[in-house]
Order: structure tokens, then sequence, then C-alpha cells
């Protein structure tokens, strides 16, 4: 077996960390131990965390991840924030509200940046939920980047899915973007010692009265003071009666498929990329083929038929 | 102020004059700068005259010194009366070398004492607990206990000099030290003058060193407001700081808005405490920096005279005491370079005679060496000097606000009022100061106004002498300040032997009884004098304090 | 390959003074790298627990209460007992310059005291992390 792999195996935090490093990069040593950890993932309940700027998810996490440690469940966290499409960088800021968890043994916390991927997620990012896993991790939560309509990729990796609220947002529960509200499997109005918290658990309610009507279950609406720890443990029983429910009615073992399928596309995705626009053999082509699509000499379909059939053959 | 034809005759002479002769003239030869403005980005006109204070009515917005709206001064006599405080903040190592200092100072002029203390202090730790490693004596004097103190002061006339401690968590039992200190001495509490620090909220904001969350600590500071104006009536009970808020990056309008907002906010506690607000008013004051722009921070502080005057009021304080401004100023720390290091003198020089001219009560003067150590001996020597120059020799203070009446100044002045007023109307919509703070409106707004500073140093905008223009190969070679290196070994060994001899039984229950009145809503400042009295450390007494109150953890802004 | 540098910006020890950490982790942002900030109060082992997960290839520490020759040596010692010998230790803040040898030899690579432009910082560290 891979040596990389083998540590991870046994839980050493710095093949871990390495080997997502590699995974990020795209690194050839990522695909190696990947294939060799795969058939020891899959115990590992995915949790998903999205929701407003501002909602306290980081905070959150941090409660949920201690509140599954008390029942000696072993945690990973994966915390994402956005990349600048200017510079590249990012200013991976969630582990800040996380650091009472860094000293301990049963917990691994890594910060991500988008890296250019849409949609709220990471690329690497079911690399890294299949690294976790395969590492002993029961439990492993990502936070998204939060809000808007395009960031509900979570749901592609995630079995159970949280979105964050905050009260007082008035009518913008109903400006807040379709998407966010019909991925949640459970709703959490979080600061919930803010005034209009009422309000905005009945607006959710209502919302949730719409699109869960003709449904088996019915999205909770959970009320949380993460700072105070308050109501992360009727929190932490959602969750896992949630898990509960997906098995019952075998939507667990479609939702895996689901993601799989999402996973072996990005992996896909990312081989043909950086094989037509990184490998030198073909990037001076493909170059040209800019140039010539510039000049007008040839149309963008004709060209991408050009490099796909060279890919095809 | 002015007749309304001749302003408008003015405003029409000066429209010419721009047009005809001014834009002519910078046609062919450029102004030296694409566009003139001070830190806080308020942008400046080439000329000011009557026309830009036309608004202005002397009797209701400049007036006459120690008269409403304080404008000109707080008093009537001001520095023609009795000049400002020379206060050098200082402090490092164990009490035994601070109180060397302190004499020193003394002996060269100073008139009132200022002590820092190091981090642990600052935290409310003893010098042996784990998390002082490291950190004893550092940036400041270790006080650990009573007996601390009693060696910092020793010899010192506690009874003649007034002492301001810079010290906001545990403030309350460093404040029970130097009462009891004094006491032990003979000493009636009625006549010890000074100031704690005691500012918790500029500390969520922008100094970083708070220990307890928002609540449980404005009950503290309001606890030593009604305890100040009853038994010790001499002493101001808080220095409302905008000082670390300006080193913090923030801009001078940021400084003066965050700061008066956090004032109003102790003054809205404490009423609501049921304080008669004519009595602990008098006892509040102020700290603010002495920044660059040498004309922004006279309109500044003067401004910030008028604006307090105005929001007690409505407030409903009557007496003048209650209306005007007291503050302490110290020298931008953030404006001293590391390289060529002499030149620190200068800038502290200007930005001393700023403070002079706006009207400071108190002041500290930086030493040249400071962007690299804690103050040698002569470096602070100079500091003093130049404070003791400007009060001897160059005649400023013949007058009261000399720049009174300049054209430029009243506009800024108006300017940085209307700005603050802006800034109130922001954190109102938040919700207020406290919730603006959880939200991470300040600081935010610093973090803004810090990184922008620094682009401009960094893309040469912003030319800062020695450091990106008017370099120089020089080794940076001054005597950096070196300390005993004993005094750690004895400060934990004093320790250790204070545990040993005190009456711990005493100290037991004194603490007990202490525990006690902290779960409840008692002024806890009796019962903290009784720990400091029996010799319970700080560490023991705020450790408790921080077992009751919890700690808070900070919002991550960038 | 999409290889960005990593960086852990930590405040160890008591402190509280975060302008400088804070700008240099927005400008090691804007010059494409990911920035990890610790925030205030970071013990040794904390820091280099996180070091580990995040798999940075520079711990920036930022200190400007004088206690660096402790605190910074904490780090690179720590270090050196876990075997980690592929991360590079810089430190800022305020750092008399007769400090500076000493912690070279402790194993810090790169000493940025007031004045300094981020730009440097930024130099320093592409031209000393490994590709």
């Amino acid at each position: 077996m891979n040596e990389i792999a083998a540590n991870v195996l046994k839980e050493d935090p710095r093949a871990i960390a390495r080997l997502i490093t590699f995974t990020e990069n795209g690194d050839i040593e990522a695909s190696k131990a990947m294939k060799d950890i795969h058939r020891f993932t899959g115990n590992a309940h995915v949790i998903g965390v999205t929701g407003v700027m501002g909602g306290g998810k980081s905070t959150l996490i941090c409660e949920i991840a201690r509140e599954f440690r008390k029942k000696g469940k072993k945690v990973g966290i994966i915390a994402i924030d956005p990349t600048s499409p200017f510079s590249g960088g990012a200013l991976l800021g969630d582990r800040v509200r996380m650091m009472e968890l860094a000293m301990d043994k049963g917990v691994f916390i890594r910060s991500m940046g988008t890296r250019g991927m849409l949609g709220g997620l990471a690329s690497a990012v079911y690399d890294v939920v299949e690294i976790l896993d395969a590492s002993g991790k029961d439990i492993i939560l990502i936070e998204t980047v939060g809000v808007g309509q395009a960031e509900v990729d979570i749901i592609k990796i995630a079995d159970t899915t949280l979105v964050v609220l905050v009260p007082g947002l008035g009518d913008s529960v109903q400006t807040i973007k379709a998407g966010l509200m019909e991925i949640a499997d459970i709703f959490i109005i979080n600061k919930a010692d803010r005034p209009g918290v009422n309000q905005t658990v009945a607006e959710v309610e209502s919302l949730v009265d719409i699109e869960c009507s003709n449904e088996d279950r019915r999205t909770p609406v959970l009320k949380t003071i993460a700072k105070e720890v308050n109501g992360i443990k009727e929190l932490v029983q959602e969750i896992e009666t949630h898990k509960k429910y997906l098995k019952n009615c075998k939507k667990f073992d479609i939702k895996r498929k689901k993601r799989y399928e999402a996973e072996l596309v990005e992996i896909i995705r990312k081989r043909l990329m950086n094989f037509i626009f990184d490998e030198s053999k073909f990037k001076d082509k493909v170059e040209l083929l800019i140039d010539q699509i510039y000049k007008k000499e040839i149309d963008p379909y004709s060209a991408a038929d050009k490099i796909l059939g060279k890919i095809l053959k | 102020m002015y007749d309304k034809q001749k302003l408008e005759s003015i405003k029409k002479k000066e429209n010419e004059w721009q047009k005809n002769k001014y834009k002519k003239i910078t046609k062919n030869h450029p102004e030296r700068k694409e566009s003139f403005e001070n830190l806080s980005g308020i942008g400046i006109k080439n000329i000011y005259n009557p026309w830009d204070n036309k608004d202005l009515e002397f009797f209701k917005d400049i007036g006459f010194p120690g008269e409403y709206p304080f404008l000109r001064g707080i008093h009537a006599t001001m520095h023609r009366g009795r000049l400002w405080t020379m206060r050098q903040f200082a402090g490092f190592g164990s009490a035994e070398e601070t109180n060397k200092r302190y004499k020193y100072l003394l002996k060269h002029g100073e008139t009132g004492l200022s002590v820092a203390f190091d981090y642990p202090t600052l935290y409310g730790y003893d010098s042996d607990h784990p998390l002082a490693r490291g950190e004893f004596g550092k940036c400041g004097v270790a006080i650990s206990s009573l007996k601390d103190m009693e060696i910092l002061f020793d010899g010192i006339h506690v009874d003649e000099i007034t002492t301001s401690m810079t010290i906001n968590g545990p403030a309350a039992i460093i404040w029970a030290m130097y009462i009891a200190n004094a006491e032990n001495r003979g000493i009636n509490r009625n006549l010890i003058g000074g100031t704690i620090q005691n500012d918790i909220l500029k500390e969520y904001i922008a100094q970083k060193s708070f220990i307890f969350p928002p609540e449980p600590s404005m009950k503290l500071i309001v606890d030593t407001f009604e305890y100040g104006f009853k038994e010790v009536p001499r002493w101001n009970t808080i220095s409302i700081s905008g000082y670390h808020i300006r080193e913090a990056g923030s801009t001078a309008t940021q400084e003066l808005a965050f700061t008066l907002g956090d004032g109003i906010e102790y003054v809205k506690a404490a009423k609501e405490r049921g304080l008669e607000i004519d009595k602990f008013a008098p006892r509040l004051s102020f700290f603010f920096n002495a920044h660059n722009d040498f004309f922004e921070e006279i309109a500044k502080y003067r401004a910030a005279r008028r604006i307090w005057a105005k929001e007690m009021k409505k407030l409903g304080a009557k007496k003048d005491r209650s209306l005007l401004m007291r503050f302490h100023t110290q020298t931008a720390g953030c404006a001293l370079t590391a390289q060529q290091p002499e030149i620190n003198i200068v800038r502290v020089t200007l930005q001393a005679l700023s403070a002079i001219l706006g009207g400071t009560q108190s002041l500290h003067t930086n030493s040249m060496d400071e962007a690299l150590a804690l103050p040698s001996e002569k470096a602070v020597r100079i500091a003093l000097r130049t404070q003791q120059i400007i009060a001897e020799e160059s005649g400023i203070t013949n007058t009261i606000d000399p720049l009174g009446g300049s054209y430029y100044i009243e506009w800024l002045t108006d300017k940085m009022e209307e700005e603050t007023y802006n800034y109130f109307d922001k954190v109102e919509k938040l919700g207020g100061v406290i919730p603006a703070i959880e939200k991470g409106f300040f600081q935010r707004e610093i973090a803004e106004s810090a990184y922008k500073y620094q682009k401009e140093i960094d893309t040469n905008k912003r030319k800062i002498v020695g450091v990106n223009d008017y370099i120089t190969d020089d080794e940076i070679s001054i005597p950096i300040l070196k300390m005993d290196e004993k005094g750690e070994h004895r400060q934990i060994n004093r320790i250790k032997k204070l545990r040993k001899e005190r009456n711990n039984q005493k100290v037991e229950k004194n603490l007990h009884r202490l525990k006690k009145a902290a779960k409840g809503s008692e002024n806890l400042m009796p019962y903290i004098l009784d720990c400091i009295r029996s010799y319970a450390t700080l560490g023991e007494t705020c450790g408790l304090l921080r077992e009751i109150y919890g700690e808070y953890e900070e919002p991550a802004i960038y | 390959m999409n290889k960005k540098i990593r960086i852990l910006i930590a405040k160890p020890g008591l402190d509280g003074h975060d302008r400088g950490a804070k700008i240099v982790a927005r400008s090691l942002r804007n010059a494409g790298m990911e920035v990890i900030y610790t925030g205030l109060h970071q013990t040794a082992e904390m820091i280099v627990e996180t070091a580990i997960q995040e798999d940075v290839d520079v711990i920036g520490l930022s200190l400007l209460s004088g206690a660096h020759m402790t605190l910074f040596t904490d780090v690179t010692k720590l270090l050196k007992k876990k075997k980690i010998e592929d991360i590079i230790v810089l430190g800022g803040g305020i750092i008399p310059e007769q400090d500076i040898p000493k912690l070279k030899k402790e194993g810090i690579s790169g000493v940025f005291g007031p004045g300094t432009r981020t730009e440097e910082i930024v130099e320093f560290i592409n031209k000393n992390v490994k590709k």
C-alpha cells in the first residue's frame, strides 16, 4: 500500500494533512494514495453547514463538534472560504473560532480556499472527505461559503445539510435565495437571543409548510445560541435522527451514489482541464487555437471539436 | 459671526482668485500632490477664509474658555494658570526597577506619575502563572500583590502627586491596591488623586486586553464610578481612550467618534444604575492620541470638547464640571520609526505641540527608541525636556487657544464634529455600541483604515521619512534599555514568600465573601479592598472573577 | 499543478496588538497565498498543531510585547522536537536588532520589524518556500 495512505489509515495527522495538500494541488502522489484508501471509507456522517453570512456558522460547528466529542465520536472539520478571483489568495479565518478544539486529538480541522470553484465548495473537498473518513472520523462537518443561489453545491456531498439563519431577517427571509431554502435538511435560527427570533422562526416554518407539504419528512426548525451552548444537544439529536431517517427510507444510498457521481465528474473534469491547459504537450496547441479564435480564423465550437477529437481518439 | 454681505463679497472674490489666479498658475506649475487630504481623508482646500466659517455663531459655537461649550478650553485660565501635567508612562521589570525610574523622572521634572503594567498583570495573572512565562516585566511592571504596590511607590508622596494607571480588566483590583497602600501609610483616601484607565469598551474594539464579557465588565466599571465619588473623590475612575483606537489604525475622526461614543455608553450605564450624573460625570476623563497631521489633531481636541459638552447636556448634566472634558494625551507610538531613531524626537515635538495647542490637561511624550524597546534613561529624559522646552521657551502658552478664529481650524473643527455625528448615527442603527462591537463594526472600520494607510506607505503615496524616503544605510544603533535579569526570579520568590507568610485563613474568608458578592449585584469595591488588604494576590482575586464572569471571545475581523 | 503557498499567522502569548498581523495577512492574501489566521493568545502547542493540520509552508509569528525570545523559540523548539523540518518560521513586531542573530540561530529564518514594506515579506516567502 502507498505509504501516505497507510499512515492516513493509522490516523497520523501529518499524513492526513499532507495527502490533503497533494489532492488540493493536483499532485500525482495524490491519486496513488486516494486509490488505496477508498475502500476504507463510507462510515462517516457528512454534515454540510451553510447559511447567511454572520450567522455564526463557525461557532456553531465548534459546538456541534464538541457535543459529538462528548459522545466519543471523532470529528473532522472542513472550513471553506472564498479564494479571491483576482489574486488567487484567500484569508482562511473560520478556524479562529474553533481554536479550543485545536488540542483535541480526536478533532482534525482543515481550512480550504475555493480556488476558483463556484458553488460554495472547494474542488478537492470530495477527496478531503474521503481522507478524513478513511482516517477514522465518524463525523465530518463542512462549513461552506454561505449565502446565495449558487452556493448550494453542498448537497452534492453532504448526507445532512444544515442551513443557518439569524433573527431579524424580516422580509429578507422571502428574499433568501430559493436554493438555500430548498436544500435544508434542518433549519437553524442561531443567535436566537436577538430580537425578532420568533418572527423569523414563524416565517421559516411557513416556508417549510409549503416545501414539505408533499414530503414524508418535515424539515425541523431549531433555535440555538451557539455562543452560550444553547440548543446544541437538541440539534445534534436532530442530526442523528436525520441519519436514521435516511437509512430507513434508503435515501442514504441514493445520496451517497449521487456524491460519488459528483466526485467522479470532478475528478474527470480536473484531469481533462489539467491535460488540456496545463500539460505542456497540449498547452501550446491550445494557446494557438485561442489566438485563432480571436483572429476569427476558427470558431470556439470547432476549436473544441479539435481538442476533444485529439483526446477521444 | 460675520456680516452676511461682507461674506458674500469674500466668497465672490475667492471664486475669482481660485479661477483667475490659482488655476492659471497651477496649470503650468502644478501642485505638489494630486490632492491634499488629512489623515481622516477629509479634503483640504488651498486656502480658508471667513466664508468657510459662515455658519458659525460666536457665542453658541465658540464662546470663551471655561464656559459652555468649552471649545476654547475647559478652564478660564488654561495653561496660563497652570501648565499641563508632564506625565510619562513608565514601567518595566519588577517594582524595584520601576520605582527607580519614577524617582528619576520626578527628579527631572515630571509632575505626574503614570504606571505601565506587564501583560500578565494586565490580564490578571500573577508573575508565576504559566501564561506569564516569557512575558514578565517586558512591557510594563509586574504587580501581583499589595506588596509589589508598596515597593512601587516606596519613597514617593502619593498625597502630593497624582498617579495614572493603565489597567483595564483588573482595574478595580489594582485601584484597590493603590488605595490600600496609601491608607497603610496613613494617607486618607480623600487626599489621593489619580486615574485608572478602566475603559473596557476600547479593549474590545482595539487594545484587546479584555478579560470578562461586556455585561460584568460594565457592571464593575460602574461600581468604580460609584465607589469613586463616594469614597475617593479626587480620583478619575475612568480614562475613556482613543489613543489605542488610533494606534490600532483608525483615522482621527474614527478616534474621535468611537471614543466619545464609548464615553456616552458609560454615562448611560451609570445612569441606568441610578447614579446621579452630576455626581459621577466630573470624574470621567479622556485619553487621546497626538498623531502627525498637526492641525487635524488640534481640531480633533477642540471638537471633542464641544461634542462632549453638548452630549452631556443632552444626557441631563447640569454642572459645568460634568460638561467639561478633561483629557490626557500621548504622542503617537505608531508614528515612531525604527530607522534613524533620533528623528523621532522631531516627530514627538510636533505631536506634543499639537496636543498643547489643543488644550490637553496632561501629556506623555514618547522616547526616540520606543519603536525598538522601552525607553532608556537618556531617551526619556529628552522626551521630558521636549515638554519643558515647549512650556518655558516657545511662548505658545502665553495666550489661550491661540488657533481659535483660524478659518481653517474652525472649519476643520466643525467638519470633524459633523463626521462624528455621522458615526454616531451608524452605530445607533446597529443597535448601539455593544451590539456594534459584537457585529465587529468598529474593528472592521479600524482594520480598513489601517490597511489603507499601510498600502499608501507601500506604494510611496505617503512618505515616511527614513522608511520609504530619505533612507540611510545606517545600522540602527542606539543603546537599548537592558532589564535586570534577576527581576523575574526575585518576583516569583516574593510571591511564594507572600503566600506562605500571610494569614491564609483571612485571605480565604475574604475571597469567599467576594465570590458571594460577585454573584449578586452589590458594589464589589469594598470586598476587593478586603481581599487586597489581606494580601490576596491579583491572580487569586481576578481568577475568582474569571470563574464567575467567564472570559470574552472576540469576533474575528480582518 | 495548482499549488498555493499556505501560511499560518499567529499571535503567541498575551499580546493583543493585531494591527500588523492583520495587515500582513491581507497583503499575503492579495499576493495569492492562502493565509490561516489563528487569532490571539496562542500557545506554541496550538500553533504547531494548527501548522500540522493545515500543512503550512510558513509560520509567521507576530509579537509586540517584548517576549519574543521565549515565545518564538518555544515554537521552533517544538517543531524540532516533532521533527518538522519543512516549515519556515518568520517573526514580526517589535524586535530589537541585537536579538535577531539569536533568533536566527534558533530557527527563525527572517525577522520583519517596524518599517517593513509588506512586499518585502511577500518576496522573502516566494523566494524561500520550496516549490
